[in-house]
């Protein structure tokens, strides 16, 4: 069994069995439930709202090659510099390089993703650089040397007694139990580092091919203050984030803030284009965008499952998920957790090693009637198992299936089962059944039909 | 060796060989085309300006921002002035504005041009920034801020608390107007930041709990002119 896979099994096994933090993240999502239900209330149309904002997504992925060209284009023109970066060592070189060419020392970010996903922190800490996260959620999750819990809450996982721990070991700070006095504790030991910092590395949630921008969406202001107050910002994205118009945002900003966090839309959505403008008074002076494949291209060239590049990383089907409400985010050992992260892993990092996440699903479906862009994503958790099946197939796949099919493909053999397991059944039900025996402890076999389906069928106007 | 920019559209041109199907739809009627046509299926942004002014309202409270209008210049120097003392403002921040220096002014406390000789040091240690807006979205509640037209980039959150003074007739129905409007009056030269603003600072990254100033303001006030 695969490392990935055998961790998996067991963070879920031990998660799923712990009553008081599944407690914990039900009564941390309830209030989102219900905010997000009033926001979307507030829509005249929510489900033409989908339609609108996974056409927008739609017409810009399938068109990926003009649409990146075009923004690039305009992204130059306003001032800033462009770098592609084929998989993750080339985007952690580029960045490596810039901070290097403009001789930084302190380098604070704000929540990415996408730096997540190419481990640039340890990167940029090797090479002796100071990396502060600055959303409260990941400044929490980086002091407790933890990747994050949920893609858009980083650190719900976290009890206020363990942040106020946290913050007397690594701050000094005295213990406290609120939630607000724990918040400005981190803004205060923040604010300065803005002001001191060379660098700010930002993520992007949408780039704008139409005019250039980048648009990021926030709720705490310090991806606004990262891009402010440092001489030089660095956004690091996906090529998929690209849109083709800027009124594309204007569905998609509220989107993406009523699905992901039940607001009408986030505190702060800012576009950017270019470094300071002349005329203007501050701002960086150099605007650079490292854009990266990292093998996006490959879940791109599978026209069944291209959709997943929708995503506008809202986080609902997260929310939705029981699975992901029993396990908890860190089980999964991705960058992006839940449904979505189940979904895109195996083809970031290879279906073989990641297709256990595909049973990651009871196939309720919850996750696609959340998704904002009507990503598809039960199917496509079933189009995986499928696709692994058939490019490894495991001696259970082989042997089960091609017994089924030699069955199957034989009416008079099934028939002859049906009549033995018909018989047998009584029995069946006395006997400890291998590998059921979980599912049986609670169950009851159902008591046999005396004649089968296609008897009954026959017969059917007796 | 080819360089990533061209390996990358060219993964890009071969992966798009095939084509996806367009989604399946399941609104009424497929959406138009995209371009700032009216979107009467999101939220409402009213339809006469006295009604967007109503929306406005409520969406300002429920994101716990002050909502205070006014019926002239006078008053809204007064009012600023009247909120300065009651919160014991030491220093404001405010950038070189017609609508904005009559408002400064008025201010008992020291009160500084920030655009005119920007220092960030001397920023983080104000109360309060005050700054004028590009538009605001009656629909959620956002205001609309640039650094062309807000003093920059750091004016409208880096002090303590933000005052927005705007004029009523900067009220818009939609973010689909505000983005037009925006096109309509800078073209392709953008200024280098825009910024909705929809609510005070907060974050719920403890326990799902809100708590407002993250980061950024932890008060929001809207001076609305008329």
């Amino acid at each position: 069994m695969d490392d990935s896979k055998a961790i998996f099994l067991k963070d879920a096994t031990v998660n799923a069995a712990d009553g008081d933090q599944r407690a914990f993240i039900r009564k941390a999502l309830g209030g989102y439930y219900t905010n997000r239900d009033l926001q979307k209330a507030r829509y005249r149309d929510w489900e033409r709202a989908r339609d609108a904002a996974s056409l927008a997504k739609w017409s810009a992925v399938n068109d990926l090659a003009n649409v990146l060209e075009k923004f690039v284009t305009n992204f130059e023109r306003n001032g800033g510099v462009v770098h592609w970066a084929r998989d993750a060592a080339e985007a952690r070189a580029i960045i490596l390089k810039i901070a290097e060419d403009v001789k930084a020392k302190a380098i604070v970010k704000s929540k990415c993703m996408t730096s997540e996903e190419i481990h640039l922190n340890d990167a940029l800490e090797k090479a002796g650089y100071g990396v502060v996260e600055s959303d409260l959620g990941e400044f929490i999750q980086q002091l407790r040397g933890e990747a994050p819990y949920h893609f858009v809450f980083p650190c719900m996982h976290v009890k206020r007694e363990a942040i106020s721990e946290l913050f007397t070991k690594h701050l000094g700070t005295a213990p406290t139990d609120s939630p607000e006095e724990l918040t400005m504790i981190a803004r205060r030991h923040l604010r300065q580092l803005y002001i001191d910092a060379d660098i700010g590395i930002t993520g992007a949630n949408f780039l704008v091919a139409e005019t250039g921008q980048i648009s990021i969406t926030e709720n705490e202001g310090n991806a606004r203050l990262t891009a402010a107050l440092p001489r030089i910002h660095i956004a690091l994205s996906g090529i998929e984030k690209v849109v083709n118009h800027l009124d594309d945002l204007s569905v998609l900003l509220p989107m993406l803030a009523t699905a992901g966090a039940g607001q009408p839309m986030t505190c702060y959505n800012t576009l950017y284009s270019g470094p300071r403008k002349k005329g203007e008074c501050d701002g960086p002076e150099q605007f650079h965008i490292v854009l990266l494949d990292n093998a996006r291209t490959r879940l791109l060239a599978d026209p069944e499952q291209r959709d997943a590049l929708h995503c506008i990383r809202c986080g609902a089907c997260l929310n939705v998920c029981p699975i992901f409400k029993n396990i908890g985010g860190l089980a999964y050992g991705t960058t992006y957790q839940g449904p979505i992260g189940s979904v895109i892993t195996p083809h970031l990092r290879g279906l073989k090693q990641w297709n256990h996440l595909s049973g990651a699903s009871s196939l309720c479906g919850a996750c696609t009637d959340a998704c904002p862009v009507r990503i598809d994503l039960h199917h496509h958790l079933l189009h995986n198992r499928r696709n692994a099946a058939k490019e490894s197939p495991t001696l259970f796949d082989r042997v089960f299936h091609n017994g089924f099919n030699f069955v199957i493909s034989r009416p008079w053999l099934f028939a002859a089962g049906g009549r033995v397991f018909r018989a047998t059944l009584p029995l069946l039900q006395k006997l400890p059944l291998p590998y059921m025996g979980a599912w049986m402890k609670t169950r009851d076999l159902p008591k046999a039909p005396s004649q089968s389906f296609r008897d009954q069928w026959k017969n059917k106007n007796v | 060796m080819s360089d990533a920019r061209s390996d990358i559209l060219a993964r890009i041109r071969e992966a798009l060989k095939v084509k996806a199907p367009k989604p399946h739809l399941k609104g009424e009627g497929a959406p138009g085309k995209t371009s700032t046509v009216a979107k009467p299926w999101l939220p409402d942004g009213g339809d006469t300006a006295e009604h967007s002014l109503i929306i406005l309202a409520e969406q300002l409270a429920k994101l716990k921002a002050v909502f205070i209008r006014v019926p002239d210049h006078a008053a809204a120097a007064k009012a600023v002035a009247e909120l300065s003392a009651s919160k014991n403002w030491k220093k404001v921040a405010y950038h070189g504005h017609d609508l904005l220096r009559p408002v400064a002014a008025a201010l008992s406390c020291e009160t500084w041009e920030a655009d005119a000789s920007f220092e960030k040091q001397r920023l983080e240690g104000c109360d309060a920034g005050i700054t004028t807006c590009e538009s605001i979205v009656a629909q959620l509640g956002a205001i609309l801020v640039s650094s062309a037209s807000s003093g920059g980039r750091a004016l409208s959150i880096l002090p303590h608390v933000h005052v927005v003074v705007a004029e009523a007739s900067q009220v818009v129905p939609d973010l689909g107007a505000s983005l037009a409007l925006m096109k309509a009056r800078h073209g392709d030269q953008m200024p280098s930041m825009l910024s909705f603003i929809t609510g005070p600072s907060r974050t719920g990254d403890i326990e799902r709990i809100l708590v407002l100033g993250a980061h950024g303001p932890k008060e929001l006030y809207l001076v609305l002119i008329g």
